[in-house]
């Protein structure tokens, strides 16, 4: 009989841009079982709502993680502006869409690169961060920063993008699209690069329901289940592609992932032919009172929002359920049964966000 | 030009940054900033590396992964830290699992300000870094021939 042991990987490992601690118990090279240990992350910065306002929490709420750290602001400030009964102008609907569809773009050129440098692909993991910093170019244009921009507010978005922003936007978008299709030719096709996606970690469509799976790794498994489907934002007057894969593997996680590219590029272009004129903003005037949940769609799956407010300036409570804490039973069970030299592949296929999971 | 500034390796730890900082470090390493032409790799082996980079505050459990990865590192060493949360703790600096910035745990040598901080300006506080490092070597050295010159006299 093989003999068991433990090794543990991270919280400080090569292939992890994150502390994440996973021991890992092992039979003969097989992981038998996962075990994570978090904490490594932990701010506490959902109670930093109850001594902050409520009108300068975004930048609280935009900074619980600095890659989807749009839609945490936009998913804020949509729970406040439902509990306020805030009217938007359909000016700012669109340009969050807008900020929001660059963001998954951006996510998820950046996870590729993350994929590629954990199989070994230096080249590969080069060429999908340099599309990624053209998407950061339009970030800076538009709003000022790269990664963190502080551009959604309650009540509306702090800053216009002018008809020449929007040109640049569709000229760079159709590069990346052409360029995309260079480097999808090489995941999807590439020899060495099938060879440690396909097949490896599946995850049935039953398995991914019943663990409470979301986003691309739910879709990877044939479940078409996607939070913009319920229209919030601008979402409910654009067609929005669901891409999903039957396989339920690395590899079609990958593929979800690529084709969602494409997605959001044609929802963008989709907004920008159809963005009304108009204010930007509306005033906020008095305090929030009452409850809100708000679940919208990030590059990693569904998140949910919760915010209680008590009719003062300050809430006394906001809430996040992030997509990579809903992932993270999903992992440990495509875990098992795996060999060692896949763990990291298959930890980076479900693109974890430990700074949202920890907050 | 000195002995560290010609190629220092760094080794990059994520306190409990947003993630922000961490991917601008990253970016550094990509073509449009391609640091790897000065000589700066990315180890992932404190072993192996001359400066630690630093991202996001610090809690409890944090701090003893620092010190250990800190203590793992060869000498001379130099610590940057990169953004204002690794500086002071910056916006978090109020949160009840915050120790605060990175000097909480380790000493630093260099503070990267921003939130997030640019890669131009963590590729600034890198080579602010190699230049203490190439300081700390001559003083080692210096110490080193002291030692030896009084074990002669003696």
């Amino acid at each position: 009989m093989s003999r068991r042991s433990v090794i543990p990987f991270g919280p400080q490992h090569p292939v992890l841009p994150e502390p994440i601690h996973l021991d890992l118990v092992i039979e003969d090279e097989i992981v038998v079982e996962a075990i994570p240990s978090i904490g490594y992350v932990h701010r506490g910065l959902e109670k930093l709502a109850e001594t902050r306002d409520y009108i300068d929490y975004v930048y609280v709420a935009e900074r619980v993680c600095g890659i989807c750290s749009f839609m945490h602001g936009m998913g804020y400030s949509m729970a406040v502006e439902d509990i306020m009964k805030l009217e938007l102008p359909p000016r700012a609907m669109y340009l969050r869409v807008i900020w929001a569809e660059l963001s998954r773009i951006h996510s998820h050129l950046l996870w590729m690169g993350l994929l590629a440098d954990a199989f070994g692909f230096e080249n590969l993991f080069m060429q999908c961060w340099r599309q990624r910093e053209k998407i950061l170019d339009i970030f800076e244009m538009t709003t000022g920063g790269r990664v963190i921009f502080s551009v959604c507010k309650v009540g509306g978005v702090r800053k216009d993008m002018d008809e020449d922003s929007l040109k640049i936007i569709l000229k760079t978008l159709d590069e990346v699209g052409g360029e995309l299709k260079e480097i999808e030719t090489t995941f999807l096709t590439d020899k060495s690069v099938v060879y440690r996606l396909k097949g490896i970690g599946v995850l049935t469509a039953d398995e991914a329901l019943s663990l409470g799976a979301v986003g691309p790794m739910l879709r990877a498994s044939g479940v078409g289940q996607d939070m913009r489907l319920t229209g919030y934002a601008a979402y409910g007057e654009l067609d929005v592609p669901v891409v999903t894969s039957l396989d339920g593997d690395s590899f079609a996680r990958c593929e979800v992932r690529m084709k969602e590219i494409h997605a959001s590029i044609e929802i963008i272009r989709q907004a920008i032919a159809r963005i009304p004129d108009g204010e930007i903003a509306v005033n906020v005037k008095g305090t929030p009172n009452g409850q809100s949940f708000i679940r919208l769609e990030q590059p990693r799956g569904e998140a949910f929002y919760h915010v209680r407010a008590n009719g003062s300036k300050f809430l006394e409570r906001f809430r996040v359920r992030t997509p990579t804490f809903a992932n993270l039973p999903a992992l440990l069970k495509i875990l098992e049964g795996r060999s060692l030299a896949n763990v990291p592949v298959l930890i980076l296929t479900i693109d974890p966000c430990i700074s949202c999971t920890e907050r | 030009m000195g002995r560290f500034s010609r190629s220092p390796w760094v080794i990059h730890y994520n306190g409990s940054s947003c993630n922000g900082c961490d991917i601008e470090v990253l970016a550094c390493l990509t073509p449009l900033y391609d640091v790897e032409r000065f000589g700066i790799i990315n180890t992932g082996n404190p072993k192996h590396a001359d400066i630690l980079l630093v991202t996001g505050g610090i809690n409890a459990q944090a701090a003893e992964v620092l010190k250990q990865i800190y203590e793992q590192m060869p000498n001379p060493k130099a610590v940057v830290a990169v953004g204002i949360c690794a500086a002071s703790g910056g916006i978090f600096a109020d949160c009840y699992n915050m120790l605060g910035g990175a000097d909480k745990a380790i000493p630093v040598d260099v503070y990267v300000p921003g939130c997030a901080a640019r890669p131009e300006a963590i590729i600034d506080g890198v080579v602010k870094a190699a230049n203490i490092l190439d300081e700390k070597y001559a003083q080692f050295k210096q110490k080193k021939k002291r030692k030896r010159e009084n074990t002669h006299e003696a």
